[in-house]
């Protein structure tokens, strides 16, 4: 029972990980219709930056609203360079463009850091560990889950109960009636990249406290979040969450009672399992057609 | 208040599909533009509240003004927030969205909370039904009730100018009665301006106090509501009525013995 509980904790740790991944995705997926594959650089990226503030002898305290600041500027750019000009145009342009953006941030992360995995100097959660019930709860995922919470709390607000949530919703379903309706649909569009790409590299700094801080292993742990999205659903805040939490929980216990390698492939076994049997995920949108 | 001043709209930078179209409505009043499928009605709709860029078209000539402001080459939504709301043809809603939502979320620019508050409320007072249905996702309201949503969020930011488009679109005729009723209170008690595009085109000469006709992307004849009805080629060929006023028998329906009297 302790060692499921131990799992169960670690699981819970990572899931709020991989939700604030998935939350990142779903929040322009809901927007704009694209899948955005460049998350898991820009989570890099974020990462990085905070970590050469931190070396750099900035205090937490300052380099953090910074790197906050500069993913929202890297999100602004993004939409304004490489998104914008693909409007109108088939969404398969759009997500291919978001691929290659990935690439582009990896090598320039590479040329920036070098590819070598690096650790912060501290943890980032000045934290004690927990004990619940025999099992240790880390203080890295004590901050993780905090943080997924408020995030996911904010993330929430922000689409159910202001006008610029909203209109996100709105310009989601059309963006041609949105506009007909008034709303800005260029400005949507950029302020959903920059709260997207703060969202990601709050991901990635978390991260590097628990597994590792590395330009291709930061980047490549998005992998992880996909599952959790189809699971949830691509269009829903509450999706991502749960399906984050459910996806490190899977990994954990099947990683701890069967094998570490297992639990690799463990979340693409649960991706299959969804598309089989709710392609749309739990709380994903369902066309509404009538005939 | 809005005049079309000899527009030409080319699409793609190719296709030409309106020229030399002049319109003007003035504060207050019910306008009609009828026409068959295809002859740009829905286009100069658009090239009004600029929409038509969204959909590659452009201006390419002449002007439109608001207020005795150039309008034809501003942003879609600067020209809604300046007062002039078009209503898509097709009853479009946000399908995922709650009726209520779909009010709420045609407030843009900037409004106090109580302002929103007070339009949902005229809303609902135009169209009762709604109130009952403010809960429900959009997508599963009738065809009824959706147009009746989509009428009423246009009233939201308070226009001054509304473009209908096809409002009686697919609607059973004591709806499409009921909405048009609905249309000419709105007219007269918030004082806004209509520019109605329409099919049915008795419906909308009996609504309208002026109607222009297009054919082919021009303006073929224009004219007030009572001398339309009694023009001869409206009446044939909108109306469906023979020369003596009669319903139209299928045996009278041989094209080549009646010709339209204006060149098309």
């Amino acid at each position: 029972m302790q060692t499921f509980l131990q799992f169960s904790l670690n699981g819970l740790g990572v899931g709020s990980i991989y939700a604030l991944m998935s939350l990142s995705i779903v929040l322009i997926y809901k927007s704009t219709k694209v899948f955005n594959f460049a998350t898991g650089q820009m989570m890099m990226v974020g990462a990085f930056i905070c970590w050469s503030l931190i070396e750099w002898n900035v205090p937490m305290w300052v380099s953090l609203p910074l790197v906050l600041g500069a993913s929202y500027l890297l999100g602004l750019v993004v939409e304004r360079l490489v998104m914008r000009p693909l409007i109108g145009q088939p969404l398969i342009g759009a997500m291919l463009a978001t691929l290659v953006l990935g690439e582009l941030l990896h090598g320039l992360g590479m040329l920036s850091w070098g590819g070598w995995q690096r650790k912060f100097a501290t943890p980032i959660f000045p934290l004690a560990k927990l004990e619940i019930g025999g099992a240790y709860l880390s203080g890295a995922f004590i901050g993780a889950l905090i943080v997924s919470v408020i995030i996911f709390i904010v993330a929430a607000f922000l689409y159910q109960r202001t006008h610029i949530g909203l209109s996100m919703r709105a310009t989601a379903e059309s963006h041609m009636l949105a506009q007909s309706k008034g709303i800005r649909v260029h400005t949507i569009f950029a302020l959903t990249w920059a709260v997207s790409a703060i969202v990601c590299s709050l991901a990635g700094i978390i991260l590097s406290d628990v597994l590792a801080l590395g330009i291709t292993e930061s980047a490549g742990v998005v992998y992880k979040a996909f599952p959790a999205i189809l699971l949830g659903g691509l269009e829903s805040i509450l999706g991502a969450l749960v399906g984050g939490l459910v996806i490190g929980l899977a990994e954990n216990i099947a990683g701890g009672y069967i094998s570490p390698l297992f639990a690799q492939i463990v979340p693409y076994i649960v991706l299959l399992i969804i598309l089989v049997i709710r392609p749309e995920g739990i709380w994903g949108l369902k066309r509404i057609e009538r005939i | 208040m809005l005049q079309l001043n000899n527009i030409e709209v080319v699409y793609s930078n190719v296709i030409l599909v309106l020229t030399g179209v002049s319109l003007k409505v003035s504060d207050g009043a019910i306008i009609t533009l009828l026409g068959a499928n295809g002859a740009g009605k829905s286009t100069t709709l658009k090239s009004i509240s600029g929409l038509l860029y969204t959909e590659l078209g452009e201006v390419t000539d002449g002007s439109i003004t608001f207020d005795g402001a150039r309008i034809d080459h501003m942003k879609a939504e600067d020209i809604y927030r300046m007062g002039i709301v078009q209503v898509i043809e097709g009853r479009l809603v946000f399908e995922h969205l709650t009726a209520e939502e779909n009010l709420r979320v045609a407030a843009q620019g900037k409004q106090p909370a109580a302002n929103i508050k007070r339009n949902i409320e005229m809303v609902f007072e135009y169209f009762p039904r709604l109130k009952d249905l403010r809960r429900r996702t959009s997508g599963f309201l009738s065809g009824g009730e959706q147009q009746m949503m989509v009428i009423g969020s246009a009233l939201m930011s308070m226009p001054k100018l509304i473009l209908l488009d096809e409002p009686s679109l697919g609607l059973a005729p004591l709806l499409v009665m009921e909405i048009f009723e609905i249309i000419r209170r709105i007219s007269k008690e918030e004082k806004v301006s209509m520019l109605l595009v329409e099919q049915n085109a008795r419906a909308a000469l009996d609504l309208a106090e002026y109607g222009y006709v297009m054919e082919n992307g021009r303006i073929v004849l224009d004219g007030p509501s009572g001398s339309l009805k009694e023009n001869e080629d409206i009446k044939e060929f909108y109306l469906g009525l023979s020369e003596l006023g009669k319903e139209k028998s299928y045996k009278d329906v041989k094209h080549y013995k009646r010709r339209k009297r204006w060149l098309g």
